[in-house]
């Protein structure tokens, strides 16, 4: 492989992308420390007296705005955002891999229009399902708790599960499974002692992703559940209020909000990076 | 005592018959070699003795027991795999040890027995790798240890030495026998290398398009291929097949080949328009004239292991191949075109039809 060399043309071009990305994020973990005022003031400081205001007001509840003092629970969205992204990952790994299993190694009648199906859900915008669904919901009794959240949540991350992981399967060798049966190992060990273990870089991408799409849903949180369930995403419209917007405190609730996403896209980084077939097949 | 027994077997992907109607024996302790050019079914016959695709009609009996309807981890078969198909997320020790694994025996015994074969394969050295840390041969004698670990009755192998470098695969070619005699086992060898067909082969059946055109021992095959097709797949260089003409009023003694006048040693069955199959080595050439002997042009020589292999050009264009033991022609090895002389033997020539290429 010929490594790629250093010259200066290219370090100042990938500086320049970098800071196009990363400005934004430096400048609300920036603003996340300062006051609403250091914030508004013009021309913007650049040095300013840091301080965890924003911090402890949104881990109290307790939002010192303009006029007194206003209860928002935000850490209850927090709290919210991490229940209804685990179990709709969670949800969508025990119906979407076995899935995808069986759409990548049997061909049955009907099979692709299944599948096809299952990603026309990623095509549809939520507001043409949305009312309807609010109707139903709130008939049934599913409105506003999380067990409806969650199954509405896998009009997000099914697909994206049983696609990712549908492609993973289909590069794992049949003769490698086929070798394990003649070993004399059910479909079932071969299934988790072979299939699972080899698609595990897909599993975990899609998984990631997944996460990612729940926790950064908006429009269906929304519209079917009150503020008992909602997440950050819209927990954070709390802090635009008739007397302003508290651009310190949302700047902290971002950067909290980010923090989980982080954390788990680091870890799942080395399943991530792994490779898939590990030498075993001759190409 | 057939052991293994193939029965009318059939196969189709989309209407394509695959394996047509496949029917043989293979005897207990017997290796049977698949020959036959890609695509011609050999894979998808050992797929179907090995309970990955199941066929559309026929039945597969080993042992007395029909086992068309099992399923592969009830068929106690081993094999290995043309790309190896180990466990790249298992060491090659756990890759070995998987057929004993499943089948729940204890840990001292399986550490006994993995080392046993590892030895015998000559890889106990390297069991504590993964896969992707050992060379394509250790990968291919991994594969073969787990197949033969469960001490199997019948051992399917799928062209195993087609991915190995040419040393390992000269290694293994005279190897493989002897440890699958010392393993007492049947064996069914897929290969599409005619070597490796006959270094292996108690019998070697020839499939082509599905079908078996000849089943018979190596030499069988070698001396008296069944048709034109079999005799061109066995031999390198390959045979010659050279139209022929009887010679008018000689009453069949003697046949034309490549506007030559060549007498026939009695009894071979030549007819008008046939096919004359020469093997190389049955065609001497010298630089000077001889009596029956056909003018020539070599057109190119090439070495072949001891022997040379000339590139001949009759009168007509007719193209021949010639082989002789190095340095046995003087000046063969000049370059350029060089007139010369070549006496065909007939003593082993083979007859077939034009048209379908069956013997005669």
């Amino acid at each position: 492989m010929k490594s790629a060399s250093f010259s200066p043309v290219r370090g100042i071009l990938m500086l320049i992308v970098a800071v196009f990305f990363l400005f934004p994020l430096i400048w609300i973990v920036l603003m996340s420390f300062e006051t609403n005022g250091d914030i508004l003031r013009s021309p913007p400081r650049l040095f300013f007296s840091p301080t965890l205001h924003n911090y402890v007001s949104l881990i109290l509840g307790k939002l010192g705005g303009g006029v007194g003092t206003m209860t928002v629970d935000y850490m209850r969205n927090m709290m919210n955002s991490v229940i209804l992204s685990v179990c709709s990952v969670v949800v969508s790994l025990i119906l979407g891999v076995p899935a995808a299993y069986a759409f990548a190694r049997f061909k049955f009648r009907g099979g692709e229009d299944m599948a096809f199906t299952l990603l026309s859900f990623r095509f549809a915008p939520p507001l043409l399902v949305l009312l309807p669904l609010l109707r139903y919901f709130q008939v049934i009794g599913l409105y506003d708790t999380y067990f409806g959240l969650v199954w509405v949540y896998q009009l997000i991350t099914l697909p994206l599960v049983l696609w990712i992981v549908r492609g993973y399967f289909e590069d794992v060798s049949e003769d490698i499974e086929l070798a394990y049966r003649l070993d004399g190992h059910s479909w079932l060990a071969t299934f988790f002692k072979i299939a699972i273990p080899l698609a595990r870089p897909g599993i975990a991408a899609a998984a990631l992703l997944a996460f990612i799409y729940a926790w950064n849903n908006f429009i269906f949180a929304l519209i079917l559940g009150s503020s008992s369930v909602q997440p950050v995403t819209v927990g954070a419209l709390a802090f635009i209020t008739a007397s302003g917007i508290e651009y310190g405190q949302i700047a902290a609730a971002l950067v909290l909000s980010v923090i989980p996403t982080l954390v788990l896209a680091i870890f799942t980084q080395r399943y991530l990076v792994e490779g898939l077939s590990l030498g075993a097949i001759k190409g | 005592m057939s052991f293994l027994t193939v029965q009318r077997l059939s196969k189709a992907y989309k209407k394509q018959e695959v394996i047509q109607d496949l029917s043989f024996t293979v005897d207990r302790l017997e290796t049977l070699v698949v020959f036959g050019p890609s695509g011609a079914g050999k894979t998808v016959l050992l797929r179907l003795i090995a309970g990955m695709i199941r066929p559309d009609r026929g039945n597969i009996i080993v042992d007395g027991r029909d086992i068309t309807d099992l399923n592969p981890e009830h068929r106690h078969l081993g094999m290995a795999f043309q790309n190896f198909a180990l466990y790249p997320h298992m060491t090659a020790y756990e890759n070995i040890a998987s057929p004993l694994r499943s089948r729940r025996i204890a840990q001292s015994e399986v550490d006994q027995r993995v080392h046993e074969v590892a030895k015998l394969l000559r890889i106990d050295h390297v069991v504590s790798h993964l896969p992707k840390a050992l060379s394509n041969g250790q990968k291919q004698r991994t594969a073969l240890a787990r197949s033969l670990i469960a001490k199997p009755n019948l051992i399917l192998l799928d062209d195993p030495l087609r991915n190995v470098d040419a040393k390992v695969r000269y290694e293994m070619r005279l190897e493989l026998p002897q440890l699958l005699r010392a393993r007492e086992t049947t064996v069914v060898y897929v290969t599409q290398d005619y070597k490796e067909a006959m270094a292996l082969g108690d019998r070697i059946a020839v499939l082509v398009d599905g079908r078996i055109e000849q089943i018979a021992t190596p030499r069988e095959i070698y001396e008296r291929p069944a048709n034109s097709r079999i005799a061109r797949l066995f031999g390198d260089p390959p045979i010659n097949l050279l139209p022929v003409s009887t010679v008018p009023g000689s009453q069949g003694a003697q046949i034309r080949v490549a506007s030559t006048d060549v007498a026939l040693p009695g009894g071979a069955g030549a007819r008008d328009g046939c096919v004359l199959g020469l093997r190389p080595e049955d065609v001497a050439v010298g630089f000077e004239a001889q009596p029956g002997a056909m003018p020539v042009e070599i057109d190119a020589v090439t070495p072949l292991n001891d022997r040379e292999v000339m590139l001949l050009r009759a009168r007509d264009g007719t193209e021949i191949f010639a082989s002789a033991p190095q340095g046995h022609m003087a000046g063969s090895g000049q370059r350029g075109r060089r007139e010369a002389w070549a006496t065909l033997d007939l003593s082993h020539s083979h007859f077939f039809d034009t048209a379908g290429g069956a013997r005669l």
